[in-house]
C-alpha cells in the first residue's frame, strides 16, 4: 500500500466545481509537484490534505490511516505557507518549537530538537531573532523548520518560494530538496513555476480546471507531453497546424515539406487536421542525417539571450523557434538564409 | 523637487490650531489657576491636598479604578474570542457586529440603565439590584455596554493588521486548538489594540456618572458631582486631576500604537 493514497477526490464550492475527481498515489519519501496555472485547483487540493478544507467526495489516506474526516491538528502534517506565517510574537526558537510545546515534549528535548533544525537550515546565530528582523529567505527557512520539527507524516508546501526573489527561490529550492531527501518525508509541493517542479520533483502533476492533464517525471512531462495544455504550459513549444498523409507511418505535411513522427497518432486518419508540437532545443542545423526528419527553413531573426541564441526560422507559413547554445567560435546563419533543420522523428510530438 | 507650501496657508493652518488649541486650554488653565487659589492670598496645592486627604476620594477612586480593571478583563475575554470569530469564519457578519457594537453610543446612558432597572430590580426574575455585589456586577455589565464601540473597534482595528487565518492555520497545523491559538497566537499579536481598547474603557469608566448614580454605586463620577455641588475649589482640583487621568491614559495608548508600529505584525 502506498504512503499516501488520495482517491477520487473532489470539491465544489457553490456552483463551480474547483477539483474533479482527482486520484494519487505517493510512496514514502516521495517528492510529488501540483503544478498548474491559478485557478486550476492545486492548492485547493492541497488545503484538503491538510484538513484545511473538507472534500465533497474521496478519500483520503496517510500511511494506511484515513484522516479525510480528521481535523487538521489531528493529522500531524507539517505546512510551509507562501506567506511564511510566523508568528510575529515568537522568536525563531519559539516558532520552532510551537508544535513541539502543543504537543508537551519535555524542554529539554525540545531545546535539542529547535537546536537540531536550526543548525539544519543553518541559522543557528539567528535563534533568538524575531521574523520581523530577518529577510524572507531566512524567513521560510524558519517556516519550514517548524514545519518539520515535529516530524510530520507528511509535507505540504503552498507555493513557498513565490514571495522571493529568482536567486534565492532557486537557492532555497535546493535546499528543500536536500532536507527532504535527507529527511525521507513524503512531500507534496504546490507551485505555478514550471521551473521549480522540474528541478526538484519526483513526479509532477499538471492540473487544469480542476482536471488532471498528465502525471508523470520531469522528463516524460518535459518530452512527451500527452496534451496541448501540458506542451504549452511546460517549456516553451513550437505548435504548427499539419495535416496527415499517413498516419500508420506517422507521416504529416506542413506546407510543401513532408515530417516524420514516431509518435502514436490515435485517432488520426489521412486528411485530418492536427497540431504538431516541436520543442525549440530538439531542432539542429545540420543536413539531413537517417532516422532524422530533414527540413528547409528561413532564417528571419537570431536574439542573444546569453547561454542561449534563439533562432526564429519560418516553414511556410508557421514560424519556428529553435534554440542553441551559445558559442562564440560557431558562426550562426545570417537573417534571410535558407538553412536545412533536423529534428528525431520521436522529437516530432503529435498533441491531442 | 521641493514642495514649497505657500506661507499664507500655514499661517492660516497655525491660526487655526491656535484659536482651537486655546479655545481648548484657556479653561484648562483658568480652571487650574483657580483651583491654586484656596489659601488666601497666595498659590497652593492646598485643594489638592483637602481632595486626596478626602476618604470618599479614595474610596470612590479606589472603587472606580477596581471597576475598570474587572470592566477591561470582561470586555477583552467578549470582544477579542467575537472579532476573531467574526474575522474567521463570518467576515460578512462583520458590518452587523458592528453595528451591534456602536448601539451603545446611540442610545443614551439614562436608558440603558432605566432598562436595567425594570429588568433586574429586586421583584424580577434575575434580582441584581437585591445586593451591593450583584448591582456592582450589573454596573460592571452597563460599564462593558458603554465601552463596547471603543473595546470592540480597537480589537478589530489590531486583527486587520494580521493575518488572522493564515495563522490560525499555521497553527492547527502545528497541532494547537482553538484555546491555545486564541491565548498564544492571536492575543500576543494584538497586545497593543487591546491596550488601547483598555486605556480608552478606562478612561470611559472614572469619569462615568449617570449609571453609578441610578444604581447608586460609590464610584467616582458621582463623587465628582457632588463635591462639584458642595465645594469651591476642590472641584476645579478634581477636575484637573481628571483630566490628567484622562491624558495619562491617551499617552499611554500612543506609546504603545508607536511600539507597535515599530514591529510590523504582517510578516
Amino acid at each position: 500500500m502506498a504512503f499516501l493514497e488520495i482517491s477520487h477526490l473532489q470539491k465544489q464550492f457553490d456552483n463551480h466545481q474547483a477539483v474533479k475527481d482527482f486520484s494519487i498515489s505517493a510512496e514514502q519519501g516521495e517528492f510529488i509537484t501540483f503544478l498548474g496555472p491559478s485557478g486550476c485547483g492545486k492548492t485547493t487540493i492541497l488545503r484538503m490534505l491538510a484538513g484545511f478544507e473538507t472534500p465533497t467526495q474521496g478519500r483520503i489516506v496517510f500511511d494506511g490511516k484515513d484522516v479525510t474526516q480528521l481535523r487538521t491538528n489531528q493529522r500531524n502534517v507539517g505546512m510551509v505557507f507562501q506567506s511564511y506565517a510566523l508568528f510575529p510574537n515568537m522568536t525563531v526558537a519559539e516558532n520552532i518549537g510551537f508544535g513541539l510545546k502543543v504537543a508537551k515534549v519535555p524542554q529539554a528535548q525540545m531545546d535539542a530538537r529547535v537546536k537540531e533544525m536550526l543548525a539544519m537550515i543553518k541559522l543557528d546565530t539567528l535563534a533568538q531573532r524575531y521574523p520581523w528582523q530577518m529577510s524572507g529567505g531566512q524567513q521560510q527557512r524558519v517556516a519550514l523548520a517548524r514545519a518539520i520539527a515535529n516530524k510530520p507524516k507528511v509535507l505540504l508546501l503552498d507555493e513557498p518560494l513565490s514571495a522571493l526573489d529568482a536567486k534565492i527561490r532557486v537557492s532555497l529550492r535546493q535546499d528543500i530538496r536536500a532536507l527532504q531527501r535527507e529527511l525521507n518525508i513524503t512531500t507534496v509541493f504546490v507551485t505555478h513555476d514550471q521551473e521549480e517542479a522540474l528541478s526538484i520533483s519526483d513526479r509532477i502533476v499538471v492540473l487544469n480546471e480542476g482536471s488532471v492533464e498528465q502525471i508523470g517525471t520531469p522528463s516524460e512531462i518535459y518530452n512527451f507531453p500527452r496534451t496541448r495544455f501540458v506542451a504549452s504550459f511546460v517549456g516553451t513549444l513550437n505548435q504548427l497546424q499539419a495535416t496527415v498523409v499517413d498516419a500508420q507511418a506517422g507521416t504529416v505535411r506542413v506546407g510543401d515539406q513532408l515530417l516524420t513522427s514516431s509518435n502514436p497518432m490515435t485517432g488520426l486518419e489521412a486528411g485530418h487536421n492536427c497540431v504538431l508540437a516541436i520543442r525549440p532545443e530538439a531542432l539542429r542545423i545540420e543536413p539531413a542525417q537517417p532516422g532524422q526528419n530533414a527540413f528547409t527553413v528561413v532564417v528571419e531573426d537570431v536574439n542573444f539571450l546569453g547561454a542561449v541564441v534563439r533562432i526564429r526560422t519560418r516553414l511556410g507559413t508557421e514560424v519556428l523557434d529553435m534554440d542553441v547554445f551559445n558559442d562564440p567560435n560557431q558562426a550562426l546563419p545570417e537573417r534571410g538564409s535558407s538553412v536545412v533543420l533536423g529534428l528525431a522523428f520521436e522529437h516530432l510530438l503529435i498533441l491531442r | 523637487m521641493s514642495t514649497n507650501t505657500p506661507k499664507t496657508s500655514r499661517l492660516g493652518a497655525w491660526i487655526a490650531m491656535t484659536v482651537g488649541a486655546s479655545y481648548f486650554l484657556i479653561p484648562l488653565l483658568a480652571t487650574f489657576e483657580f483651583s491654586l487659589r484656596m489659601r488666601r492670598g497666595e498659590y497652593s496645592f492646598d485643594a489638592y491636598r483637602v481632595v486626596f486627604a478626602d476618604p470618599q476620594f479614595q474610596q470612590t477612586f479606589g472603587y472606580s479604578m477596581g471597576m475598570a480593571l474587572v470592566t477591561i478583563v470582561f470586555g477583552i475575554l467578549l470582544s477579542v474570542p467575537t472579532a476573531y470569530w467574526v474575522h474567521l469564519k463570518m467576515p460578512r457578519m462583520r458590518p452587523v457586529v458592528e453595528f451591534i457594537t456602536l448601539l451603545p453610543l446611540v442610545i443614551p446612558a439614562i436608558v440603558i440603565v432605566y432598562g436595567y432597572l425594570r429588568m433586574y430590580n429586586s421583584s424580577s426574575v434575575i434580582p441584581l439590584t437585591g445586593s451591593d455585589r450583584a448591582t456592582d456586577f450589573l454596573l460592571m455589565c452597563s460599564y462593558v455596554t458603554l465601552s463596547l464601540p471603543y473595546m470592540y473597534r480597537s480589537v478589530d482595528t489590531g486583527l486587520r493588521t494580521i493575518d488572522v487565518r493564515t495563522l490560525t492555520e499555521a497553527a492547527e497545523v502545528l497541532g494547537a486548538g482553538r484555546a491555545t491559538i486564541l491565548f498564544k497566537v492571536i492575543f500576543p499579536n494584538i497586545a497593543s489594540a487591546i491596550l488601547s481598547g483598555a486605556f480608552l474603557t478606562f478612561a470611559v469608566v472614572i469619569g462615568e456618572f449617570t449609571m453609578a448614580s441610578l444604581l447608586d454605586r460609590p464610584a467616582f463620577g458621582p463623587y465628582l458631582q457632588l463635591i462639584g455641588a458642595n465645594r469651591a475649589y476642590e472641584p476645579s482640583a478634581l477636575a484637573v486631576i481628571a483630566f490628567l487621568i484622562t491624558w495619562t491614559a491617551m499617552g499611554l495608548i500612543q506609546v504603545f500604537g508607536r511600539q507597535a508600529k515599530r514591529q510590523p505584525a504582517n510578516t
